[in-house]
């Protein structure tokens, strides 16, 4: 059995001295977890960094053994991304979810064409991309969310909260006085605007109940800690940038 | 094959790092060869090394006394800690012989991936060793991995506010390094950090 296809690394972990057991997510063959032999050496490591876009070659004796990789670097977006404290915090966070939501060996190619583009796109602000990517991640594992109408009138103007146990949007005035218990909705999904780290962390917020709930809480584990990193990174920076203004 | 002796000394043996069970059996029949010159005073050494080395209780260097060596060193330059990953990155500079300063190991790197967060590194000890010493300078000489971009952005945010300048090692080409024989990422790395010739 074998198979070559664009990938991207998802993660890299240690096996014996050299070798390492990596996850790829390709197109048609979804998350898929293969030992890298020499994954880990001085000519390897660069190539199976967390992020990278590969073009890698699977073989195994049986489709359902865990086999060997080996591949080709196309994209160095771990390298470019390091020095750069979001694009880093955003690369993690994206592997470390597709990693954790996506089940092995199944076929996600929008989720995984998404996540090329969002990689190629690295350097420009690129938060609001993120949380769409995740919502489209919720989406096709079959979690997705209703944006696009109020759950209660069927208004589609006015739309500013989500509910976190539907995941169906809800405008200002048929909220009410439920506003406490419902996700704010991000300005860049439909929501009323408010300033960009707001809606970041907005957007963050809501995906991150559903995937938290539905994507991770349904195999009983918590979210990334690499997520949790990035909702930390935008929290702080926002703080800064308000001190910043208020000084 | 000689008995349950040899059969656990080899075992042992292809568990210490590079060595595997071919490796192994051959260390041992040296060893066994010559028990008198070799295998005694390697296990007097073994011994002795593993009853007097400690971790330095500051800056978490491997050595047989508290403060280590290099701390204790009092003619080194105390106003520079250079931050690495493990104490074999500390030999690999004292090898190189480029750092008169102090360091300050932190026993590996952050990893989102897989959950290794501040508290399982020796980092809030560098804090406060910034914070109640005079140090001027801090420089982070960790890995060029996702795991020590990572390290290295949480460490900085944290020691700039303490007023310290804080630089981190160059990326690029090594010395003896053919343009065409390295990677993508090293050499976009390279070309984002040129300088003026």
């Amino acid at each position: 059995m074998e198979w070559q296809a664009p990938a991207i690394v998802l993660d890299t972990r240690p096996y014996g001295e050299g070798d390492a057991v990596a996850t790829v997510f390709t197109a048609e063959y979804g998350a898929h977890r293969g030992l890298a032999r020499g994954g880990l050496s001085r000519m390897r490591a660069a190539t199976w960094q967390a992020g990278n876009l590969v073009e890698a070659r699977w073989v195994g004796r049986l489709s359902d053994q865990l086999g060997s990789f080996t591949a080709e670097l196309v994209h160095p977006a771990a390298a470019l991304a390091m020095n750069d404290r979001l694009a880093l915090a955003l690369l993690s966070s994206a592997c470390a979810v597709a990693g954790g939501a996506l089940p092995e060996r199944e076929p996600h190619a929008r989720v995984f064409g998404s996540l090329v583009h969002f990689i190629m796109r690295l350097g420009e602000p690129a938060i609001s991309d993120y949380v769409r990517w995740e919502l489209l991640l919720l989406a096709d594992l079959g979690y997705g969310l209703d944006l696009s109408v109020c759950a209660v009138t069927a208004a589609t103007s006015g739309l500013a909260w989500v509910s976190p146990k539907t995941g169906r949007a809800v405008s200002d005035e048929a909220a009410g006085e439920w506003k406490s218990r419902l996700l704010p909705m991000p300005g860049f999904l439909g929501g009323p605007p408010v300033p960009d780290q707001l809606d970041w962390i907005h957007g963050l917020k809501l995906t991150g109940h559903f995937l938290a709930r539905d994507a991770f809480g349904t195999q009983h584990r918590p979210l990334p800690a690499a997520r949790q990193f990035l909702v930390d990174y935008v929290a702080s920076a926002a703080i800064q940038e308000v001190a910043t203004d208020a000084g | 094959m000689g008995g349950a002796e040899i059969e656990r000394l080899i075992a042992l043996l292809a568990k210490i790092p590079g060595l595997g069970p071919r490796s192994a059996r051959r260390a041992a029949l040296r060893m066994l060869q010559q028990p008198g010159a070799k295998m005694l005073p390697l296990a007097a050494a073994l011994a002795e090394a593993a009853r007097a080395v400690r971790p330095c209780s500051a800056c978490g260097n491997l050595d047989t006394q508290n403060p280590c060596s290099i701390c204790a060193d009092r003619t080194r330059d105390r106003s520079l800690i250079c931050v690495v990953e493990t104490v074999g990155d500390l030999w690999a500079l004292e090898r190189a012989g480029v750092f008169r300063g102090l360091y300050h190991v932190l026993g590996g790197a952050l990893s989102a991936l897989s959950g290794i967060g501040p508290e399982d590194l020796n980092a809030v000890s560098l804090l406060s060793r910034v914070t109640d010493s005079g140090v001027t300078e801090v420089i982070l000489a960790l890995s060029a991995t996702v795991d020590g971009a990572a390290t290295m952005h949480w460490l900085a945010e944290r020691l700039k506010p303490l007023g310290v300048t804080v630089t981190r090692v160059a990326q690029g080409v090594p010395i003896g390094g053919a343009l065409d024989i390295l990677d993508e990422g090293t050499l976009a790395t390279a070309l984002r950090a040129r300088r003026p010739a």
